[in-house]
């Protein structure tokens, strides 16, 4: 079918900013990458996968300016003993960097794997195109094609550090296209960071393939200035008994619009998505994940849990798919926001789709204010209104924040989460 | 202690008059009991005087220590001295119950002007506290109320008054739910805190828990009233022959 002629024109000028890498290894992808992208056209606003996020700011050829912000507190993850890879507005920053070796993993730059033959070569663009169907996904195609710059990590074994990639924004229009390819072997395990605003404006793919007993720990803060806007992707390959656990909490951000694609390819496997928003005044925040179970006994998680106040919106769209002969599958999903004030709103599409009779699958969406009962019974043993508040907003919080599986991590970001709350009280 | 005098209360959403002139005193060192029929209006003097929404006070006045109660909010209550054991303690799942006590206790001292309890001290403290109330370590642990049967609710909000020290304790109904060896925990805890400094107003529908907690007076409420005023006997009297009688009298 034609592509609308508005759309066509949208897509044509986006492109018409942009420069194809040659790319080496990776350029037959990207070049394939650009076709589906002309095929599919940017997400425009009538698009049902875009009902409820606007795509014009993420879809325009520049950045929209975002202010640069001093979160004035100590970076995330600061005290955590990891390997750092640093870019700044996309622009990877090898003084700030740590060298790039670390036992049972190999880690190599996008912009630097240059040669004809490369083991990316089998993930780069693939897994993405996977996740185009049955939904297409056009900013990952974007992304695929005009990616500058990224990290190719290799897992063998079980590095003794996280792998943490911190993004600075430095340029009020910066606009980045990051693309990462994470390969797991059998047996292996690893846990990745990423944290910050990255730039003005954001557009950052991960394909994550992870082989059999493989396990990946993923954990990241999207960084606090109030302008930045971001689109990502994450596609995963779930191997026979492996684990995918990612967390990603969000506070403040003008446009966020986080893609996960999860599908679940060998028995018994595991995979966990979490997400946890906290959004004051102009804050939009959409999750949209897709987890299809295409294997036996395999088990899926999706809690999303998000705090809105003064007009902050909320978005949810998650899908489990259980594929024909996906018998026993476990999927559970639960999508909830508490709103703080009446001002702000929370937009849910929850779905599950099932082909296969043997199956165990929840799902729940809720939205709803504090609990009157509950503050009243803090205050009442002297707990002050504003600290009762805070107190329940955490514990709604708890559950997304839980699925962290490392504490020291998992306190990090609780410790941030209060923070946000003290600095936003009502 | 408590100085309640001819208050008038109703709801807020609707046009019921549920206290309708209550005169009550409790001195330091003193327990009172409050006895009365269903919906008489006990659990309401209760959330009137600690500071839940919903209700209007139409008339008349509540002094802690001489302090004027209703003009609080209900933490400013709390770290005046004001305690309620609620008749249904609430869950809050996510919460901590150690957390939740550890920030309590230090709000009301930083409202005191006192300093705040370490996180060593205020273990101790609390172990040895929720041991004499035989409530275990991984209850301690667990969300505030959650998943406790009645009776355990009603033993943590025990320890709740034991741990706040606060000066004028108010039980709601905290013998309801309760077995028989939980009541005389429970009782145990309650008689362990009496003291000169101390006043206590127990809401109860039964003599049994008053065999444990020996009230100085007992009054009786009836539509929003304090409609008798007596010693222990009086309490007796209700368990033999019920409120009818008494109900007679004043009609
Ligand atoms: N929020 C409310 N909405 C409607 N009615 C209320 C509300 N609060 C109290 N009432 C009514 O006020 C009256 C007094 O209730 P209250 O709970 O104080 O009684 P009580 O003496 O504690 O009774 P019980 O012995 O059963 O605990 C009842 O008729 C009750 O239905
Ligand atoms: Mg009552």
């Amino acid at each position: 079918m034609a592509l609308p002629q508005t759309k066509l024109d949208a897509t044509e000028e986006r492109l018409s900013s942009l420069t194809l890498p040659e790319g080496g290894w990776s350029g037959a992808a990207r070049k394939d990458a650009l076709a589906r992208l002309r095929e599919y056209g940017l997400p425009g606003r009538r698009d049902e996968y875009w009902k409820y996020t606007r795509p014009d700011t993420l879809v325009q050829p520049g950045a929209p300016r975002a202010a640069l912000f001093d979160p004035g507190e100590a970076p995330v993850f600061d005290s955590i003993d990891r390997l750092k890879i640093v870019f700044v507005d996309g622009v990877f920053d090898a003084g700030a960097s740590d060298d790039l070796s670390l036992e049972g993993v190999t880690i190599e730059r996008l912009a630097e794997a240059q040669s004809d033959l490369h083991w990316a070569q089998s993930l780069y663009g693939v897994l993405e195109v996977k996740g185009q169907d049955p939904v297409q996904r056009p900013l990952a195609a974007l992304n695929t094609a005009y990616a500058t710059d990224g990290v190719l990590i290799h897992v063998t074994g079980k590095p003794s550090r996280p792998i943490s990639l911190i993004y600075h924004h430095r340029s009020e229009s910066s606009d980045a296209i990051l693309h990462h390819v994470i390969k797991l072997d059998a047996g292996a395990e690893a846990t990745i960071l990423e944290n910050g605003p990255a730039a003005a404006r954001f557009n950052k793919c991960m394909e994550v393939d992870i082989a059999d007993n493989a396990t990946l720990h993923h954990v990241r803060t999207q960084g606090r200035d109030h302008e930045r806007r971001a689109a990502t992707h994450i596609f995963a390959r779930l191997g026979t008994e492996s684990v995918f656990k990612s967390f990603t909490l969000t506070a403040n951000g003008v446009l966020t619009r986080n893609e996960c694609v999860i599908e679940l390819t060998g028995d018994d496997a595991v995979a966990h998505v979490a997400g946890a928003c906290v959004g004051d005044g102009d804050f939009h925040h959409d999750d949209t994940v897709f987890i299809t179970h295409d294997a036996v006994n395999c088990e899926s998680r999706q809690v999303f849990k998000k705090v809105l106040r003064n007009g902050a919106t909320g978005v949810f769209q998650g899908k489990i798919l259980v594929k024909p002969g996906a018998q026993k599958t476990d999927g559970y999903q639960i999508s909830q926001s508490l709103l703080l004030d009446d001002d702000s709103q929370f937009l849910a599409k929850p779905e599950l789709e099932i082909y296969a009779d043997d199956v165990a699958c929840s799902h729940g969406s809720t939205s709803g204010a504090i609990d009157e009962e509950a503050l009243f019974y803090l205050r009442s043993r002297g707990v002050p209104e504003g600290e009762a508040v805070n107190l329940l907003t955490l514990a709604f919080l708890a559950e997304a924040v839980e699925e962290i599986e490392d504490e020291t991590l998992s306190e990090e970001i609780t410790a941030r989460i209060e923070q946000w709350l003290i600095r936003h009280a009502g | 202690m408590l100085e309640i005098k001819n208050l008038h209360v109703k709801l807020e959403e609707e046009d019921k008059q549920i206290l309708k002139g209550v005169d009550l005193s409790v001195e330091a060192g003193k327990v009172h009991a409050i006895m009365g029929p269903n919906g008489s209006g006990k659990s309401t003097l209760s959330y009137v005087l600690s500071g839940r929404e919903g209700y209007e006070v139409t008339g008349g006045s509540a002094e802690l220590l001489g302090e004027d109660l209703l003009d609080m909010e209900p933490e400013e209550r709390a770290a005046a001295g004001l305690f309620l054991a609620f008749q249904y303690p609430v869950e809050i799942p996510g919460v901590g119950n150690m957390t939740f006590l550890r920030t309590a206790l230090n709000a009301q001292r930083k409202a005191r002007g006192q300093e705040e309890m370490n996180a060593t001290d205020f273990l101790k403290l609390i172990r040895a506290k929720a041991k004499e109330l035989k409530i275990d370590a991984d209850m301690l642990k667990r969300p505030v109320n959650v998943g406790f049967s009645g009776g355990e609710k009603k033993r943590n909000e025990i320890l709740q008054m034991a741990m706040l020290e606060p000066k004028m304790c108010i039980l709601d109904e905290t013998d309801s739910g309760l077995d028989v060896d939980a009541m005389k925990l429970v009782s145990e805890g309650v008689n362990a805190l009496r003291d000169e400094g101390r006043g206590f107003l127990v809401i109860t529908h039964y003599q049994r828990l008053l065999d444990h907690i020996k009230p100085d007076v007992v009054h009786i409420m009836s539509d929003g009233r304090i409609i008798k005023t007596g010693g222990p006997e009086l309490a007796l009297e209700v368990e033999q022959n019920g409120y009818a009688d008494l109900l007679a009298e004043v009609a």
